[in-house]
């Protein structure tokens, strides 16, 4: 073989393969068929239930789109693959994410599609509005509604014992101690470690009441002149060790799960379940027939006239830059039909609400009964946003530290002045003044 | 006695020595077979290590870069989580490692003697090798859950009280060893394997005319033999244990709390976080711990072997 000929034998080598490659994949591309767009949701029930119901509800509306949902982890795992998926421009065409702080880490204006000349945006109320917003433009549209942080509690078990909702903390602690003497193996309180982010509420839930202690508070914070190493915000902390030092706990709070709190709750394994009131989603997959068992209270301050509920905006769809075309059209019309009367119906039947709405939809009559405690807050106007909402200044070890004071493994005060080191990255990375 | 073996032992030594030196001859293929090689080299491995040291300089949000220097540094050093990572991370490396030499030199002369059903004993001590680690993460877990968990429901069958493994704060670190120690036992157990059966059986039948019993054998010539394989599992498993993540994630994450950190999940939490730029100044910072804790190890071992 001569040295071309060898020569010419090794490009048609390499070529081939290629050729066969190049083969396969115009042959699928295209047809005029429908638009295809993805749509990117979290893992907990009811989301990916929720997410199926509204894509088919969208389709029989939009003949011409076609919708595939993707499904991705919670918590700080999923946070790391949407900031990831942004970054390489590979973001599902629409997705599912929090609102509030969370949001204002993707660099929203130059990751998202600005969305604010939509015909939604007129309903969304002025709690909301801002925590999808940055100067420069509005990023997302309401799924769900918003949520309160509190105490879930069993509602047959408090009149069962003829406990009365607490008002104060030291009342909250009677209740306890009244459970643990005469409950018959109740837990007072419920804890869910084997999901660490549940630890966090006694911390998160007690905003409000720090709030009303102290106004000026969240703005304070983000110019690092308040810190949770000081009271009012350390009683938070104190609080849950107060809980965990009394022995209020579950049995196997160390390796529980928030669906196995879900359903202790429910069930009547255990009385009170700090946590978000859109638990009541997951009761109503779970254990539907306990859903008007249970009911809410804020988390209770030192004195009466501070407790107020702490309230969690809801999360929002979001469209990225990476979108295009006639992708982008398709995914507005999404994002528009969620917020539509047909769309409103889905969120009522899969997403039953745990508070008011902040767009167009309405809460039904068939809500759950939990719905009335938390608009009693409403009504009253003892409500406040929580810290995530008003500041952006967010660590990402909370969850760790909640876990080390409920195990005992760190004292509250220390926990606090933990928890104060570990937000300077965050107001660091985000490039505020004063830290 | 332990003279004679001594002595007895050097020639096989002298024989490495002398074949070592025949390297210097030229090769017969031209440099630039080296390209592809070299090339996949510098583009997956050169470029990236330079270009972190660079982004451990910035502030590194998604979308752009911004030059501050050593902050990052100063910012790793001051995480109120490191101190227990990096105490965490030494004693995993060191327990992990101790154990693997120990039990898996014990293990290597036990299935190199004569033992029935040895091939298919050697298979069962590598298994847990070739399963991928975060399987075997997610099993133990649900294992050695504490309270559905198989282990210690069978222990409550006799009346014990099983401890929390994964959950209790004294005890998670070192349950984590366990099972890495149980899953990377294999390797250390083949490389002794294969330093035991490179060592001549004539030693053996000298110690044994001259009276030696089993211990003795085994002191006097198994142990100074396999010093090659020594060296090699510390180093390896040193390594490994010092870098360790993606067990200690798959269990505890870390957790309860801080109290299983190592210095890696310390750095893969940042990272989660979004804090680009400081992790990669922690990976930085785990590459000098690395480096410090081996280089001076891996010379001595290698001086041991050259003195001998």
């Amino acid at each position: 073989m001569s040295r071309a000929l060898r020569h010419r034998a090794a490009v048609a080598a390499v070529a081939v393969p290629l050729l066969v490659l190049a083969g396969c994949s115009s042959s699928g591309g295209d047809d005029a068929g429908p638009t295809e767009i993805t749509f990117l949701t979290t893992q907990d029930a009811p989301n990916p239930e929720t997410a199926e119901a509204l894509v088919e509800a969208f389709e029989a509306e939009n003949p011409d789109v076609s919708v595939s949902v993707e499904i991705r982890p919670g918590g700080t795992e999923g946070d790391n693959l949407v900031k990831t998926r942004l970054s390489t421009g590979e973001m599902a065409d629409v997705f599912f994410y929090n609102s509030g702080s969370l949001l204002q880490a993707l660099n929203p204006d130059s990751s998202l599609v600005d969305l604010s000349d939509q015909e939604w945006v007129g309903s969304l109320t002025e709690e909301f509005t801002p925590v999808v917003s940055t100067d420069n433009g509005l990023y997302g549209a309401p799924l769900g509604a918003s949520f309160a942080g509190g105490v879930v509690y069993n509602k047959p078990l408090y009149e069962e014992l003829g406990l009365t909702v607490p008002e104060t903390w030291d009342e909250f602690m009677a209740n306890n101690e009244k459970i643990a003497a005469e409950g018959d193996g109740v837990a007072p309180v419920i804890q869910t470690y084997g999901e660490t982010w549940t630890s966090q509420l006694f911390v998160l839930g007690d905003f409000a009441n720090v709030l009303a202690v102290d106004p000026e508070w969240a703005d304070q914070y983000t110019a690092h002149q308040r810190s949770y190493a000081e009271e009012p915000a350390l009683l938070g902390f104190q609080h849950h060790q107060e809980v965990a030092e009394a022995g209020f706990f579950n049995e196997d709070f160390p390796s529980a799960t928030f669906p196995d709190g879900a359903r202790m709750v429910a069930e009547g394994e255990g009385v009170h379940y700090p946590m978000l009131s859109s638990v009541i989603q997951t009761v109503l997959q779970n254990t539907p027939d306990a859903v008007d068992d249970l009911g809410f209270f804020a988390l209770p301050a030192e004195d009466a006239e501070h407790t107020q509920a702490t309230i969690w905006q809801p999360n929002a769809l979001y469209i990225p830059q990476s979108t295009e075309g006639p992708e982008l059209e398709a995914a507005k019309e999404f994002v528009a039909f969620a917020n539509s009367e047909a769309g409103c119906d889905v969120q009522n039947e899969m997403l039953p609400p745990a508070g008011p709405y902040a767009g167009t939809c309405e809460v039904l009559d068939s809500a759950p009964p939990l719905l009335d405690d938390i608009q009693a807050y409403f009504d009253e106007g003892r409500t406040a946003n929580a810290l995530e909402f008003l500041s952006p200044v967010k660590g990402p070890n909370l969850e760790k530290v909640t876990v080390e004071v409920g195990s005992g493994i760190r004292s509250a005060e220390d926990a606090a002045a933990f928890y104060d080191k570990d937000v300077e990255s965050q107001a660091k990375q985000l490039g505020l003044e004063g830290w | 006695m332990t003279a004679n073996l001594a002595t007895e032992v050097r020639p096989g030594r002298r024989r490495r020595a002398t074949g070592s030196t025949s390297a210097t001859q030229r090769s017969i293929y031209p440099t630039w077979f080296l390209l592809p090689a070299a090339v996949l080299y510098v583009v997956f491995f050169a470029v990236p290590t330079f270009a972190s040291f660079y982004f451990s300089l910035t502030r590194w949000t998604l979308f752009d870069t911004e030059f501050i220097g050593l902050e990052n540094y100063v910012q790793f050093f001051s995480e109120p989580q490191l101190s227990r990572g990096f105490v965490n991370t030494l004693i995993y490396g060191f327990v992990t490692s101790g154990a693997k030499v120990v039990l898996g030199l014990a293990l290597a002369v036990l299935l190199t003697s004569q033992l029935v059903g040895r091939g298919y004993l050697r298979s069962v001590v590598f298994f847990p090798v070739l399963v991928s680690t975060i399987g075997v993460g997610i099993t133990f877990k649900a294992l050695l859950d504490p309270f559905d968990g198989v282990v210690n429901t069978m222990l409550a069958a006799f009346g014990i009280d099983g401890p929390g493994w994964f959950t209790d704060p004294n005890q998670a670190l070192l349950t984590i060893a366990a099972v890495d120690i149980w899953k990377g036992l294999g390797i250390a157990t083949l490389i002794y394997i294969a330093g035991i059966v490179a060592i001549p059986q004539e030693y053996y039948e000298a110690a044994r005319v001259d009276g030696a019993g089993r211990w003795q054998q085994f002191r006097s010539i198994t142990l100074p033999l396999v010093q090659p394989a020594t060296a090699t599992v510390i180093i390896l498993s040193l390594i490994g244990g010092l870098r360790s993540f993606d067990l200690i994630w798959a269990t505890t994450g870390g957790g309860p709390g801080f109290t299983s950190d190592v210095i890696g999940s310390v750095i893969y939490k940042q990272y989660q976080a979004g804090f680009y730029g400081l992790s990669t100044a922690g990976n930085v910072i785990l590459f000098l711990v690395v480096t410090a804790v081996m280089v001076p190890i891996s010379m001595l071992l290698n001086r041991k072997e050259v003195e001998r």
